[in-house]
């Protein structure tokens, strides 16, 4: 396993005040949540970092940790002493950031008891109705378009007989409706807590709603219900206009490029979007790509065209 | 991958045609009535009818009230710096669609 050096992760000394720790913690927090972040690793860094403050930011998680030293060199294999933490006595904060998703590292350490209790979640005592839960999945373009079944695997933090958290691994085969799109919300009735006997009457289970984003696809962008493909165009397609082969989500298209076209132009083809009710339309955003003049011929064709066709694309800046 | 054993489950889905009331939000997100009512005041969420103690709010509003209370428990951020983080963030969303249309 490997030894995660949490100081170096928060990037503070290792004497560093309480203080120095929550200002370093809260600005790497800003820096990688994945609700503001548009980092490649984001949500992988965000965890670290949750991981790192929730250890550090606990003077007695801390001193245990300082304990150990600064662990094996880099890469290689740690394993915790047979009396660590021994000593030390743990409170059980609840987790910050990342929810209860810990390394094995910190797992090895302080248990997964020792994230503490799972986010409070308010009972629902008056009729002994189980908690709602929250998940995010990341769907493909292509189910969205299509719908249909797919299988999700989400990670859930439960409390076992003895009130130990404990994660296990949850498989869901979700219907999804035809159309949907990010940022959607789907409930799956039944699906959260189990309900609290009250009274001696059975209580109804809680449910899970599922929060849908999508990945991004290689050749479509969405935005709200409509998507958008940047198609590459000749130049004298776009000057004298011409009929092309587009792929939309409804297969290949022949689409009429009309003549006078220019990088950037925009064209409709209403109703092609996603499938939601209503549908929206798909755009077909034209960039003009050059040949290349990589032979005689070529570099004649240009030669002729800049003759034929005196041409300042630079007029609107005055030169 | 599909598991022949498990059901399939289908869900409801929750867009700009789902009106929800107050008390659906605080049982959603297990928070209080006031945490919403701030909500609203500060401009993170939004309500479509507001008919004498009955709100109702749209399904789209959803994502939003998630991204405040992650905010909230992550980056210490209160309401209305959630309101203003959610408002910069389309800004920005726009910006890159925009320029990603080449309309720059």
């Amino acid at each position: 396993m490997e030894f995660k050096d949490y100081y170096k992760v928060m990037g503070v000394a290792r004497d560093a005040t309480e203080a120095q720790i929550k200002q370093a913690y809260r600005k790497l927090a800003r820096k990688y949540h994945p609700d503001v972040s548009k980092e490649p690793d984001a949500e992988a860094r965000f965890k670290e970092v949750g991981e790192a403050y929730e250890v550090l930011k606990s003077p007695e998680k801390r001193a245990a940790y300082d304990h150990l030293g600064s662990g094996p060199r880099p890469g290689e294999d740690f394993r915790p002493p047979p009396d660590f933490g021994s000593g030390f006595e743990f409170s059980g904060a609840g987790p910050s950031g990342g929810g209860a998703d810990y390394s094995e590292f910190f797992e090895s350490l302080f248990g997964r008891a020792g994230a503490g209790g799972a986010r409070g979640g308010r009972r629902h005592f008056d009729t002994g109705r189980g908690e709602d839960h929250h998940a995010k999945i990341m769907l493909d373009l292509d189910a969205a378009l299509s719908g249909g079944s797919r299988s999700f695997t989400l990670r859930v933090p439960e409390l076992d007989a003895d009130g130990r958290l404990a994660m296990h691994e949850r498989v869901l085969n979700v219907q999804i409706p035809k159309g949907i799109l990010p940022g959607q919300t789907i409930r799956l009735a039944g699906q959260g807590s189990r309900g609290h006997e009250a009274a001696g009457q059975p209580a109804a289970a809680g449910d899970l709603y599922i929060e849908v984003e999508f990945q991004p696809h290689s050749l479509y962008r969405i935005d709200g219900r409509d998507l958008y493909l940047d198609l590459p165009v000749a130049p004298w397609e776009a000057a004298l206009g011409a009929s092309v082969k587009t792929p939309t989500p409804g297969g290949v298209v022949d689409l009429k490029i009309p003549a006078g076209s220019h990088a950037g132009t925009k064209l409709r083809l209403k109703g092609r979007g996603m499938p939601a009710s209503p549908a929206g339309d798909f755009y077909v955003v034209l960039q003009i790509a050059l040949p290349p003049a990589s032979d005689e011929k070529a570099r004649t064709a240009y030669r002729a065209m800049s003759e034929a066709m005196p041409f300042n694309p630079r007029a609107s800046l005055g030169v | 991958m599909s598991l022949p054993d498990k059901p399939h489950l289908t869900g409801e889905i929750f867009d700009e045609s789902s009106a929800l009331s107050l008390n659906d939000l605080t049982r959603m997100f297990a928070v209080d009535e006031q945490r919403v009512v701030e909500w609203v005041e500060e401009g993170v969420i939004s309500v479509i009818e507001v008919d004498g103690a009955h709100w109702r709010i749209s399904g789209t509003q959803l994502r939003r009230a998630r991204i405040a209370l992650r905010l909230e428990r992550d980056l210490g951020v209160n309401p209305a710096g959630v309101a203003l983080a959610l408002q910069l963030l389309e800004e920005l969303q726009r910006f890159r669609r925009e320029r990603a249309s080449g309309r720059s």
